[in-house]
């Protein structure tokens, strides 16, 4: 490929990577800054704020019939497989157009025509699923692959080792990708292990890892596709470490008054939105009024699916006892 | 010739694989070795380990694999080694597996199969009946077979179903009880009870092993011109409260029996939907035999004290006929 053709294709991939970011980072203000306090959201929020880089650089490289497992700090995995920002919305404010129709709240959705499977609250739950997954996969002989997001505090729950070691024995095509924002709640990594890095721990079950700028889209994206080479190859899972940082408190109700004023300020200016934005200007990928352009767009779109998942209605109490079993 | 219990449930696994490529076991030392108790010998030579997969020592890994195997289409049975292992894949089974379906309207067919029970001096670690942890779950789908042709009929069944089943497999009887299977493939409806014995004069309720105990009892009983109806509950989720309802209506007694302890067993619910349901045609308090409330102890004789028995079971059918 030339050089102008390559810088083409970063171009057309920065252009992708900055409206899911935006279009992430802006359904999550609306739904923190506005709806929550407007008291439209009916439970909990939890957000990707400075984390919209390790969802949209790694979920861009997802095949449509890899299988999915994203964490509450992951939406945009969701936008790049379609679902409709109104159904999020709705879904956070328990209505029927909710992804779980109002039986759960905020991220805690998925969708298996979408080849996504929706986490529970305790997280490293999933990485055994996500295994399991993997090994039907396998057991299938299909090409495709399981990609699996948690945070650094799951890698303190037993679940999470029990899936790594077992995803490993058997070779599994499956890709972990962690998000380490550096707190766990109020806990921040120092106090919730002893090694240094979570990709530190790939060694104990023979896993390859590596560590990534997880704010920068383009290098979580060359990472991802680094990671999804050797799993796609047969060889095993492969874990990658995303170093990133929770630009929020852990939910809507926590002003995160534990994590130092000079850890956010050096945070803030690595946001990853906004690199990608000076990125773009400085490569020549995009001028000004493009990225206003796109800026404009999603907010339009994001009034949309407000104005559609208000509109929406909330489940009918009658519907409480359907659906705990098939047959009723 | 006689089929056992635990092999009519070897020949229910067999048959399912036969059948259905998408059908596959998971657990720990159930290949090469066939399983602690045996059920999966011989699998490995003819399913090969693609389809008889060994795992670690690993039970949230085995239960949380086989879920997320079952949301790609097959139709994993899961083993694990002992029931009272189960608590390690606790939060699989009853925050992952359960919830799945209501949450969103994924459907996870998978079977937890778990050998439990008393009476074979495995002590605390290896003869709990932890069933009722599962029973207050809505989502999962609980039996305990008590008969070969149950067996048989309900781990097909089992492994058929679109909820995720636990299977609860009393290891007393694997080898001790044992019957003449009809060929063919066939089927026990998960959900429904049986009257194992009809009767008219009170009612025992029960399932799993204490199904013997119940029936030893009820021939005693028998001699001394007491007819007892024996009830098999077979399935405990969903419970089938009309059959149970139905005996008392009929015999207005009700004795309740089970292995599990006392507080928060079965027999709890049991009687309160008795109460509820039936009250009128009460003519003695509901009665309990159960286990009491302790860990299950290794040394015969806290075992056998520890465990209902049928001269437990007589003694309060005794005192039930004369209220």
């Amino acid at each position: 490929m030339g050089t102008q053709s390559m810088s083409a294709t970063q171009a057309g991939l920065a252009h992708k990577c900055f409206y899911y970011m935006a279009l992430m980072r802006e359904i999550e203000d609306r739904v923190e800054r506005k709806l929550y306090r407007q008291g439209k959201i009916v439970g909990g929020v939890y957000v990707g704020r400075g984390q919209e880089a390790i969802s949209v650089g790694a979920a861009l490289l997802a095949e449509p019939e890899d299988v999915l497992f994203p964490s509450h700090r992951d939406m945009a995995a969701f936008l790049i497989r379609g679902v409709p920002p109104g159904r999020i919305l709705a879904q956070y404010m328990g209505r029927e157009g909710g992804l779980t129709r109002g039986r759960d709240g905020n991220m805690h959705m998925g969708d298996l025509k979408l080849h996504i499977v929706a986490f529970i609250s305790a997280l490293a739950a999933t990485v055994p699923v996500a295994a399991g997954a993997a090994l039907a996969l396998q057991y299938k002989g299909s090409g495709n692959v399981a990609m699996c997001w948690f945070g650094e505090g799951s890698t303190s729950l037993g679940h999470w080792h029990e899936g790594m070691n077992f995803a490993s024995v058997k070779k599994l095509p499956v890709a972990w990708i962690c998000n380490n924002n550096q707190y766990a709640y109020s806990t921040p990594v120092s106090a919730q292990m002893a090694c240094a890095n979570v990709a530190d721990r790939g060694a104990s079950y023979n896993i390859p890892a590596e560590i990534v700028d997880g704010n920068d889209v383009l290098a979580v994206h060359e990472a991802t596709r680094r990671a999804l080479a050797q799993v796609r190859s047969g060889a095993g899972p492969y874990l990658l470490e995303c170093k990133t940082f929770r630009m929020t408190g852990h939910s809507a109700h926590d002003a995160a008054h534990y994590v130092p004023q000079e850890l956010r300020d050096e945070w803030e200016r690595l946001d990853p939105i906004e690199r990608l934005e000076t990125r773009m200007l400085a490569e020549g990928w995009a001028a000004r009024d493009e990225i206003d352009a796109v800026r404009a767009q999603i907010q339009r779109e994001v009034d949309e699916a407000v104005a559609w998942a208000e509109a929406s209605p909330f489940p009918g109490a009658a519907s409480l006892l359907d659906g705990v079993y098939e047959d009723g | 010739m006689p089929t056992t219990y635990l092999e009519a449930i070897r020949e229910g696994l067999w048959e399912e694989m036969e059948r259905d490529p998408d059908v596959f076991l998971l657990g720990e030392d159930i290949g090469v070795y066939g399983g602690a108790f045996k059920v999966t010998a011989g699998f490995h030579e003819r399913f090969g380990e693609r389809r008889v997969v060994d795992t670690p020592i690993s039970e949230a890994a085995i239960v949380g694999a086989a879920i997320g195997a079952s949301f790609l289409g097959l139709r994993p049975v899961a083993e694990m080694q002992f029931a009272d292992f189960i608590s390690c894949a606790f939060d699989q089974i009853v925050n992952f597996a359960a919830k799945c379906r209501y949450r969103w309207g994924a459907a996870v067919p998978i079977v937890v199969r778990a050998p439990s029970g008393g009476g074979v001096h495995g002590g605390p670690f290896h003869s709990q009946n932890p069933e009722m942890w599962f029973v207050r779950t809505p989502g999962l789908k609980v039996v305990a077979p008590a008969t070969a042709y149950d067996a048989k009929g309900l781990i097909k069944a089992a492994i058929r179903d679109n909820d995720p089943v636990i299977f609860f497999e009393h290891k007393a009887l694997y080898r001790r009880v044992k019957e003449d299977l009809p060929p063919g493939d066939w089927t026990v409806p998960i959900g429904k009870a049986r009257v194992a014995r009809a009767g008219s004069d009170l009612s025992i309720v029960t399932y799993g092993a204490m199904l013997w105990t119940a029936l030893e009892a009820a021939e005693t009983l028998a001699g001394e011109g007491v007819s007892a109806e024996v009830v098999d509950l077979r399935t405990l989720l969903p419970l089938d409260r009309e059959t149970v309802c139905d005996s008392v209506k009929k015999t207005s007694k009700a004795l309740l029996l089970h292995e599990d302890t006392r507080t928060g067993g079965m027999a709890g619910e049991l009687a309160a939907t008795i109460s509820e349901s039936v009250f009128e045609h009460l003519d003695a308090p509901i009665v309990r035999v159960t286990a009491p409330d302790t860990p299950v102890p290794y040394s015969p004789p806290l075992e056998e004290a520890f465990l209902p028995n049928a001269a437990k079971v007589i003694e309060k059918a005794r005192w039930l006929c004369r209220y």
